[in-house]
């Protein structure tokens, strides 16, 4: 990524809003053609660091620069340039889906034949052609965020916000919106999203940064994190939950690297899971299921700040 | 030519200040889509409403007034009212547009957070709908001026400057019920803002009886009503009785409620749409 063009650049970035304290002092530059990502839980502040970024937020205090702009003094400049996906589709349900994008491009003062253009090509982009001339309100909840996307993109930006892009859909309308995200970033659109969802973070972003309680715990590529801050693999155990305690005793005395107890469950982390669970049996303790996985971003997650994502 | 300078004024940015009323136009063309979906009721409510006001009070309550008050207004029933009731639509107006649809555009289709993800500023958006309010009041107005026009009900040829009158005085409500609406996130507080702000100026500020007839603490009050102010004006516009010297203190007093109202829109709108 070296000598990449920096597009956005953040020095000490704070939001306050009265006592609370949204983002506390991050630092992050993400480079143009990259796909970066914030993860962590409901509250981490992601919401707010990508506000700032889209311009509708002003930062508290820090530095922080946008294709070579100050989103303070140069907000429309900026805006000009991004497209945003937010975390509420702000479509108007009652206009149809051609008429949501020709209202949103011209905020952006493009030419009507232009937009009648675009949107032919977006909506084809995002499968939505046969549905142009519908109303938006009886769509699907996977259909309107195409259809947002598909607007995101009407000003043809050189950076694509977007504010947890798939919450609330059910699993397929995921894998559909997230192959269309891959497909942007095949073509080198640079794209910054927050996500509370591991896979999705995994999926999409080359490098990304774990937020928690407004600030930075960990930055870095998906594989990268998860050799750092996790083992290669996670022996996950249940017990009868009259025996969850005093088997989770026992389990201290085995050679991992780490070990955790959750409500129903036991995480061992190990390099080999096969040679830990065998030696979990060799401890004459016997799971009601056992499971070896590879580590994951969830995994880095609760290493780093002791909680889940979703809580 | 620098490279900054280049980079800072990109062919879709305004410029600083200057071409702001552009943006504001972006705004004010969303709403215009948006009316397409709704015109045809809206102007066959603005053309109904008043025909059954004017009907009723004008002709209906006019006749008995006429006989038993004795000439004391000096003209027709009908043609005092008439020019009264263009003003309190213009009210009406006023409270119709800036209240719910403002509320809307930030809870429920939050088209204001798609617009300001754009290069508008929040100040545009807020011009863009003002200018859509600015075109119902004058859309309603005229339609009702036209009515009155056909009933017979005016005096003078002045009774034409009414018109922008009327949409003056719908903005010395507009832009502060715009600057409040938009800092809500319940709509409860509306229906009380009518039934006890909105109703009361209706009906005591001058427009079915001369504010003389209110007892006389009460007299003060109508005098700080914008209503009453724009039903004054109007109704000396419509039967050729205005003095300059009265219409210069009533329109500067509607003008001076509008500048405030829109200097408070300015700052709330920037506080809830760039939080």
């Amino acid at each position: 990524m070296g000598g990449a063009e920096i597009l956005v650049r953040a020095r000490g970035l704070t939001k306050r809003f009265g006592d609370f304290h949204a983002v506390v002092g991050i630092d992050f530059s993400i480079s143009r053609g990259e796909a970066f990502g914030f993860l962590g839980p409901n509250g981490a502040g992601k919401s707010s660091t990508m506000r700032m970024i889209g311009c509708v937020s002003p930062p508290t205090s820090g530095e922080l620069t946008i294709l070579g702009l100050n989103p303070v003094t140069d907000g429309p400049a900026i805006r000009a340039r991004l497209g945003v996906v937010p975390q509420e589709n702000t479509l108007d349900l009652e206009l149809t889906v051609r008429e949501n994008l020709l209202v949103y491009g011209r905020y952006f003062g493009l030419p009507r034949a232009v937009i009648r253009e675009r949107s032919a090509m977006l909506l084809d982009f995002v499968q939505l052609s046969d549905r142009a001339g519908d109303q938006v309100e009886p769509l699907s909840g996977g259909m309107k965020r195409r259809l947002v996307i598909a607007r995101s993109l009407i000003n043809e930006p050189d950076i694509l916000l977007l504010d947890e892009p798939t919450t609330g859909l059910d699993p397929q309308a995921r894998h559909i919106v997230w192959d269309r995200l891959f497909r942007l970033k095949q073509r080198g659109v640079t794209l910054i999203l927050t996500t509370h969802y591991m896979d999705e973070a995994e999926q999409l972003c080359d490098r990304l940064v774990v937020m928690d309680g407004g600030r930075i715990a960990a930055e870095g590529s998906p594989r990268a994190l998860i050799q750092r801050y996790s083992t290669p693999e996670v022996l996950e155990l249940r017990f009868d939950p009259g025996d969850h305690e005093q088997a989770a005793e026992k389990l201290r005395g085995l050679p991992a690297e780490r070990l955790e107890v959750l409500a129903d469950r036991v995480l061992i982390y190990i390099t080999n899971g096969d040679e830990a669970l065998a030696a979990v049996r060799g401890l004459g303790l016997e799971p009601l299921t056992s499971l070896v996985r590879r580590s994951t971003l969830e995994d880095v997650f609760l290493q780093l700040t002791g909680r889940h994502l979703d809580d | 030519m620098t490279a900054q300078a280049t980079r800072t004024a990109p062919a879709a940015a305004p410029g600083r200040g200057g071409a702001r009323w552009s943006f504001a136009v972006r705004e004010f063309r969303f709403w215009l889509t948006d009316y397409r979906r709704t015109w045809r009721g809206s102007v066959i409510s603005s053309v109904l409403g008043p025909l059954l006001y004017l009907g009723a009070l004008g002709a209906g309550l006019g006749s008995l007034v006429n006989r038993h008050a004795g000439g004391t207004l000096g003209v027709s029933y009908l043609t005092f009212i008439a020019p009264g009731m263009l003003a309190a639509t213009a009210m009406q107006t006023a409270f119709g547009e800036a209240l719910y649809p403002v509320l809307g555009s930030v809870k429920w289709v939050q088209n204001y957070f798609a617009a300001v993800a754009s290069p508008l500023r929040p100040a545009d958006v807020f011009r863009g709908h003002l200018l859509f309010v600015v075109l119902r009041l004058t859309m309603n107005c005229g339609v009702f001026l036209a009515l009155i026009a056909a009933f017979g009900a005016t005096r003078s040829p002045l009774a034409i400057a009414s018109l922008p009158v009327a949409v003056l005085t719908g903005l010395a409500f507009a832009p502060a019920l715009m600057a409040w609406a938009v800092t809500r996130t319940r709509d409860t507080s509306f229906s009380v803002l009518m039934r006890f702000v909105m109703v009361p100026l209706f009906l005591f500020s001058g427009t079915f009886f001369p504010v003389t007839r209110l007892p006389g603490w009460l007299q003060p009050v109508a005098y700080v009503s914008p209503l009453w102010h724009g039903v004054e004006l109007c109704r000396t516009l419509s039967l050729g009785t205005t003095d300059l010297g009265g219409a210069a203190v009533h329109a500067a007093y509607l003008l001076a409620l509008a500048a405030a109202g829109y200097a408070a829109a300015l700052r709330t709108y920037a506080r809830r749409l760039h939080e």
